[in-house]
């Protein structure tokens, strides 16, 4: 393995979300969609991400909150498949992922005849999150330390480093990978890439690092 | 006093270790609390446990109370059931005596208000001290403990014109928040797993509360803890009781709740239920005295079924104290319950008392089931409802109250205030 050529150590944060009410709600989809026009992005962010900080208890049935409204809340299945589908990796940026998600509505309200209504009590409430990162103090020098740290990282610092980083990342990177390139290891670096951030639950995708990295490093070590 | 340490043994080293690293930044910051009342009621409970663990955590946190004669109170109370959705009688010179109260009150707390980083103002009771307080230098939040998802509009518009003047309000539900035009937080409330309510009691404690209150403690038990209130629906629990009955007849029912002396609805309600139970040797009413922690803590560990069969419901904190024990909870599709209840894994949500019997009858019939999706319920409050969690996001809204309204704050990169 080649040095680290900025000799920088990984430097373990970890975050907290504190939720916010943006105060919009939507009854049906037509002011889903309004909504949607001018919602904060950090909306959009929250309810594609923000559920792998919720409970799970089995393999939710729709990936992003907006699918699984329209599943319980309005009934619309044929939209809810459509919605899940959309996969916010894919998108360059939060707004062209808004325009993703009014696209595929405005295309179900032109379909559709009568536009239904949620009870009230089922309204869609637009949220967004805040989130305050600190250090952990923990520092990983070489990428082998990495088989050691991971499974000890808590879900939070998961989050940050595999999830949120790829909303700071110009080439929209996981940490891992973004350190990992200066020691110029490739294919660990694919391998990583390989792992879909969006199914599973952050304690899944703990336990899938961690896994990867034991398995990696060990080979080296038989080989 | 209990101190931050004594959490480790319910949620992990981890946990506070978190906790620790979130308060570094915020040591020293002055935090005051205010609100009504030292003692009686959750705000009380929550304030004489959190205060001391910010402080735990170095911060300057204190607890200050505003002082009102009968009056202001009966005001408060109106105001309190306003916003919850009751059209209250408001009587002539009703704002005069509030903002009144207010201004006494700021005359002794002016200086410490003033002088703090962040003012945490709980509940419409001390709404108007922000007014008095010109010179003010830190944040102010205001605390909402109360469903206002549908407020008795008058009363409403004329606390909102209190409550738009401060930084930030926290909401315990995206349903209770408001049009407002500063940053509203949501915050679900939590239970202290070291309180009396819900600590550990050995099974010689609680096989001592079943036989204290009449119980067989051979047979089983279904309960229901709540108030005597229509919208708890007791009614509809001795309903499902007598259904699920017909097929395991050894079963008892509890419904355990406060006096209701000073309630002239919840009078009526209890009336209603005693007439209801009638002759029927097997359902018990208790009525019991505010500070019975312990015995419920025991009627809820020693509950072969636990009941909340609410019609409507603002979070339903009886739920999570169930589920923390380790019960499984058939509960009603309303409100909060249905953050806690996911159907098949914490227990389930039901609609009508044959649902709520359908469930009891499930449960009484797969014991392991019941048994494994009591260990998820208890999983499910450590993650989300317990103190600990509530404490995480105080401090996390102090810092981006604090450090800036981003939407990402690195503590690290900047420095402190």
């Amino acid at each position: 393995m080649t040095a680290n050529a900025n000799d920088e150590p990984f430097s373990v944060k970890d975050c907290a979300l504190v939720t916010i009410a943006t105060g919009k709600k939507a009854q049906n989809l037509k002011e889903m969609r309004d909504h949607l026009l001018t919602i904060h992005l950090g909306s959009v962010y929250h309810h594609f991400w923000g559920g792998l900080l919720r409970p799970r208890f089995d393999e939710p049935e729709y990936n992003n909150d907006f699918a699984e409204w329209v599943h319980y809340a309005l009934q619309d299945n044929i939209l809810a498949e459509r919605l899940s589908v959309i996969d916010p990796d894919r998108f360059v940026s939060l707004d062209s992922l808004r325009q993703k998600l009014l696209e595929v509505i405005e295309q179900r309200l032109d379909e559709i005849e009568t536009v239904v209504w949620a009870k009230p009590e089922m309204q869609f409430h637009f949220l967004r999150s805040q989130m305050v990162v600190f250090d952990t103090h923990g520092k990983i020098e070489e990428p082998e330390e990495l088989v050691e740290a991971v499974p000890k990282m808590s879900v939070g610092s998961i989050f940050y480093h595999f999830i949120d980083a790829r909303r700071r990342s110009p080439q929209m990177m996981d940490d891992f990978r973004t350190w990992l390139r200066s020691f110029g290891d490739d294919e660990l670096c694919s391998q990583v890439a390989a792992i879909d951030p969006y199914f599973g639950s952050l304690v899944e995708l703990r336990k899938q690092l961690a896994d990867l990295f034991a398995k990696y490093f060990s080979r080296g070590e038989t080989g | 006093m209990t101190s931050i340490q004594d959490y480790v043994a319910v949620t992990g080293e981890n946990v506070i270790d978190r906790l620790r690293q979130l308060a570094r930044p915020l040591r020293g910051t002055k935090v005051v609390h205010v609100n009504s009342t030292y003692v009686g009621g959750g705000v009380a409970e929550i304030l004489s446990k959190l205060v001391p663990l910010q402080k735990d955590l170095g911060l300057d946190a204190r607890w200050e109370v505003i002082r009102g004669e009968e009056a202001f109170f009966q005001v408060t109370k109106s105001f309190h059931n306003a916003l919850q959705g009751v059209p209250v009688q408001l009587w002539d010179g009703v704002f005069k005596v509030y903002e009144e109260t207010g201004a006494q009150n700021s005359e002794e707390l002016r200086s410490t208000l003033e002088e703090a980083d962040i003012v945490i103002i709980h509940d419409p009771q001390p709404l108007p001290l922000l007014r008095s307080c010109p010179n003010r230098k830190g944040k102010w939040i205001w605390r909402c403990h109360i469903d206002l998802s549908h407020p008795y509009r008058p009363v409403w518009q004329y606390l909102r014109k209190y409550v738009m003047e401060y930084d930030a309000s926290i909401f315990s539900l995206a349903d209770f928040a408001q049009p407002l035009p500063h940053i509203q937080y949501l915050m679900p409330p939590s239970i202290d797993p070291l309180s009396e309510k819900n600590m550990d009691l050995t099974p010689e404690q609680v096989q001592a509360t079943k036989l204290q209150f009449g119980l067989d403690p051979a047979r089983l038990i279904m309960l229901q803890v709540s108030r005597f209130d229509r919208f708890k629906d007791p009614l509809g629990v001795i309903k499902s009781y007598r259904l699920v009955k017909s097929f395991a007849p050894s079963l008892q029912l509890v419904l355990a709740g406060g006096e209701a002396t000073d309630d002239p609805e919840g009078a009526a309600v209890l009336a209603e239920v005693r007439n209801e139970v009638g002759g029927d040797k097997d359902i018990h009413v208790l009525l019991l005295p505010p500070d019975a922690h312990v015995t419920i803590n025991a009627l809820q560990r020693g509950a072969d079924l636990v009941v909340q069969k609410s019609l409507k419901e603002g979070f339903g904190l009886t739920v999570t104290e169930a589920l923390w024990k380790g019960k499984p909870v058939i509960g009603g599709d309303a409100g909060g319950i249905r953050l806690q209840i996911v159907n098949h894994h914490t227990g389930f949500l039901v609609k009508t008392p044959e649902g709520a019997a359908l469930r009891a009858r499930y449960l009484l019939r797969h014991p392991d089931k019941a048994l494994e999706m009591g260990r998820i319920a208890k999983e499910l409050v450590r993650q989300n409802f317990l103190l600990t969690r509530n404490l995480q996001e105080y401090l996390s809204i102090l810092v981006a109250l604090i450090y800036g309204d981003q939407e990402r704050i690195e503590l690290q990169l900047k420095a402190a205030p």
